[in-house]
């Protein structure tokens, strides 16, 4: 007993003093360090790197500190943003958008035409592509991938679904090559934003080599033409991709390796960010954002915005049914005060259901002022009865809504001012997503981000009839809309377009089956030697022109 | 001992069987159809249809236990829903991340709590004790958030000492083989990675060991001031031992039991994973697994990751009794 007693002792006095090595090596090489910036940035890499800061031999790594871990990196597959991140720069599409809008750019495809009647599409190819596994690029390429997608499930490949399929039949009828580097589409109908739909990330081409071998766990060894080929996953941890050096265009990717680190909160990053450890920071809260701007080590960096952040009225429950209603609580909000007090003024109040930067958007209409005394007055006039509601405040950060439970109570206090009590109710995430999309809530917080900056993407998504069930959470319906929303879909001159988008717009601003709050401006952060990050408004960033000095 | 021991895991057999039997109603307990629940309003009756197959669901739900129960035998946890990988592989690496972590914890956990408690008790009323039972209260009720980024703020940005999250240089990464990292980097003979790996493991190593070091603290306080009223004390010191021999030797080990007992409960709490530090600290531990699987309506990870946590607990408990035996040979189970 004794012995074990006294080998118990000496156990402890060892790790104690191992403990007491550690800080004392970490006290050391920060006295030998010079400034406590780039010692800490350092610290952790071998001191030789340290010394041939300047040389170009140091290999360009970037750390991207990001929220979330990746679900999987088949973008064919996955709907959240943070595995596209990813799979941005994995893998390449027929087409770009521009670096910070959403333009038709050529990507995989060089050149493209359409044939008059909008059924058919043709895509020349770039020529001497290769992916990672060294399979060849070409015609062939493209057709097995389109109708890998198109065998798929609704479930498993939910964008292609979206995109290019009406009522489970397929748009994109026919996919067939002409010579080694030409594609043609043939389509059912017309669809006016092709073209956006087709450059999102969810269709990067992938190797048919490495999806038909993969099967399932393609998802975990990606094989693309990117800029970057797939290196190492560590779950919930990093995942790494490296320069690929038979990258096509000549002397990209500027960086030799991109890590992007999951770190959940947003604090916690900001401080990974100052401590030198990653480079570049997602998901900055705006209140962070001053001292950012202070801090010469460090640059802000702002997102285009494409969101909107919106209170939703379930327009099929009590009181919201009836339109005064909706009108009287789109006048009793706040919304200049709720963009100051949490955006700090990094967002614009919002008036129509898409932001300003989408083509369609109609500035003509008026918002509606904020007024509570009209409020009131319309409340009076639809013989509300005073009869409480549930205000579902959400309960995680997003890009267009920084604090949702502080803005709830804005609203709530907004909401009493004129004679409607309420009680904020909130869930955990996915549970708060599925009960508003059942039609659970009163009145919502919620908003969205654009896939392809087009304006199919936020009014027909978010507030057709046909998407009730799905993004239509407000349960809004209305048949004039529908058909305006139906035409545009198939509309191909623009101006014809963008006329049924604005007609839509006033209807719905009649109907009010929301209250738009605000279109926000996403903050990032980076070192000062980071260059060239061209942040996208879609959230997927291509990092081949980046890199750091 | 081990007729004792031997007895104590036969016992375990109807624990783990309830136990098994609780985790499997998870899936089923889920009102109207699990498959539906799972896939979402949108989901086409193929894939509704597939995913009862593949969990079973239209057998008789005694088949599907026995057939759960062969799965768990066999090491098959059955397939993430949302990774389509197998848990039983990919649940190593955060569990291995919690378990550095943990013990790591609970190592500062119980030096430095056991030690305060002891000299707390030996001075007792004294200025460290007066101290030191202030600072176990506030430890006891301390918010790790806050905790947690006050902690990065000045020993990593400030001072510059310590990394503020993470498990590893990312620039440098540790090759994993058993995903112990201290392990794993000694295997390989990177001292200098062992020292990384140690460094990071230091400030959430320390937000997660506040409460059991608070706790501790009090319990071995507690205890010890029974013991040490007792006469055999008395009788010690009064044969002229050393005070320190007194209580760390004579008093100690009659102190320890209700002491082992906190121990083993708080192992048993963080080997569970703790969400919150393991936030604040992006440590990819088996507590974030479990918590986002619940996010992506991932039954099986949510019902395997429960059966694995509550089988620690489990374990550590068998431990703990087993112990008890080691330091009081009077305590005898028939």
């Amino acid at each position: 007993m004794k012995n074990k007693f006294r080998s118990l002792s000496l156990f402890l006095l060892l790790m104690l003093s191992i403990v007491l090595v550690a800080c004392n090596t970490a006290t050391k090489e920060k006295e030998g360090g010079t400034t406590s910036e780039t010692e800490t940035d350092t610290e952790t890499d071998t001191t030789t790197t340290e010394t041939q800061e300047n040389t170009p031999a140091k290999p360009q790594i970037l750390v991207f500190g990001r929220g979330a871990d990746s679900v999987s990196l088949d973008p064919a597959i996955v709907t959240d943003g943070e595995s596209f991140k990813v799979t941005q720069n994995v893998f390449e599409t027929l087409l770009n958008f521009g670096p910070q809008d959403t333009t038709i750019q050529p990507g995989l495809a060089k050149t493209w035409e359409v044939s008059s009647d909008g059924l058919s599409y043709t895509f020349t190819l770039e020529e001497g592509v290769k992916f990672h596994d060294g399979t060849d690029f070409n015609a062939e390429a493209v057709i097995k991938n389109v109708n890998r997608w198109k065998a798929g499930t609704a479930e498993d490949f939910y964008y292609f679904n979206s995109m290019f399929k009406a009522e489970g039949t397929d748009i994109i009828t026919d996919v067939k090559a002409d010579g080694d580097y030409k594609v043609i589409f043939t389509l059912s109908r017309p669809q006016a934003p092709f073209l956006k739909n087709i450059a999102m990330s969810p269709f990067g081409i992938a190797s048919p080599t490495a999806f038909e071998a993969a099967g399932d766990a393609f998802g975990d060894k990606p094989v693309g033409t990117g800029p970057f080929k797939f290196v190492e996953w560590k779950r919930n941890d990093s995942i790494t991709i490296e320069k690929f050096e038979d990258y096509w265009e000549e002397g990209l990717p500027k960086l030799d390796k991109v890590i992007f680190r999951s770190i959940p909160d947003n604090s916690a990053r900001l401080n990974a960010l100052n401590a030198g450890e990653i480079d570049l920071a997602d998901g900055i809260n705006p209140s962070d954002g001053k001292g950012i701007e202070a801090n010469s080590a460090l640059q802000l960096i702002e997102r285009p915005s494409m969101n909107i952040g919106y209170l939703g009225l379930t327009n099929t429950r009590k009181p919201f049914d009836n339109v005064l209603v909706r009108q009287a609580v789109n006048y009793a909000i706040n919304k200049q005060g709720i963009v100051d007090a949490f955006f700090e003024g990094r967002a614009q109040v919002a008036k129509n259901p898409m932001p300003p930067s989408i083509s369609g958007y109609n500035d003509e209409v008026e918002p509606y002022p904020y007024d509570p005394e009209k409020a009131k007055a319309l409340l009076a006039e639809a013989g509300y009865d005073g009869a409480p509601i549930e205000l579902w405040a959400m309960p995680v950060p997003r890009p267009y809504m920084p604090d949702g439970a502080k803005v709830a109570e804005v609203i709530q206090k907004n909401l009493e001012d004129v004679g409607i009590p309420s009680k904020i109710v909130t869930f955990e995430w996915a549970t708060y997503l599925e009960k508003t999309k059942n039609g659970e809530a009163d009145a919502f917080m919620l908003g969205w981000t654009g896939d392809n900056g087009d304006a199919d993407n936020f009014i027909y998504t978010l507030l057709d009839k046909d998407n009730i069930g799905s993004n239509n959470y407000a349960y809004y319906s209305n048949d004039k809309v529908h058909d305006l929303l139906i035409a545009a879909q198939s509309e191909t001159d623009e101006n014809v377009r963008i006329d049924l988008y604005k007609q839509a717009q006033v209807i719905i601003h009649e109907d009010a089956p929301w209250v738009p709050l605000a279109h926000s401006t996403p903050l990032l952060a980076a070192k000062a030697e980071v260059k060239g990050f061209l942040p996208h408004p879609t959230g997927s960033d291509r990092l081949l022109n980046v890199s750091i000095e | 001992m081990l007729h004792y021991i031997g007895k104590r895991l036969l016992h375990l057999i109807p624990v783990l069987l309830g136990m098994t039997f609780i985790v499997f109603l998870i899936i089923r307990a889920i009102p109207g159809d699990p498959a539906q629940v799972i896939l979402g309003q949108q989901a086409s009756a193929e894939s509704i249809a597939a995913l009862r197959d593949k969990l079973g669901l239209n057998n008789p739900w005694y088949v599907q236990y026995f057939d759960y129960l062969k799965g768990i035998l066999t090491g098959d946890l059955g397939e993430s829903l949302r990774t389509r990988q197998e848990i039983t592989t990919e649940v190593w690496p955060y569990l291995a991340a919690t378990f550095e972590l943990a013990i790591f914890a609970m190592i500062l956990a119980v030096i430095i709590g056991m030690n305060a408690g002891i000299i707390s008790a030996w001075f007792q009323n004294s200025w460290f004790d007066y101290i030191a039972m202030v600072v176990a209260l506030v430890g006891v009720s301390m918010p790790i958030f806050w905790l947690g980024l006050m902690e990065q703020w000045i020993f990593s940005i400030n001072l510059g000492w310590l990394p503020t999250s993470g498990r590893e240089e990312v620039r440098d990464p540790v090759t994993a083989i058993t995903h112990l990292y201290l392990i794993d980097t000694l295997l390989q003979g990177r001292f200098d990675q062992f020292v990384v790996s140690l460094k990071h493991l230091i400030l959430p190593g320390v937000a997660l060991a506040t409460i059991p070091t608070a706790i501790i603290a009090r319990m071995t306080r507690a205890s010890m001031l029974e013991v040490m009223r007792s006469d055999f004390v008395r009788t010690a010191r009064a044969k002229g031992q050393k005070m320190f021999i007194v209580i760390y030797k004579h008093a100690l080990k009659n102190a320890l039991i209700p002491i082992l007992t906190v121990i083993g409960l708080q192992t048993g709490l963080l080997l569970g994973g703790a969400i919150l530090t393991e936030t604040i600290f992006s440590w990819p531990g088996i507590g974030r697994y479990i918590y986002e699987a619940i996010g992506f309506r991932d039954y099986p990870v949510i019902q395997s990751g429960i059966l694995i946590v509550a089988f620690l607990f489990i374990m550590i408990n068998l431990i703990v009794d087993v112990l008890y035996t080691v330091i009081d040979s009077r305590i005898k189970y028939n």
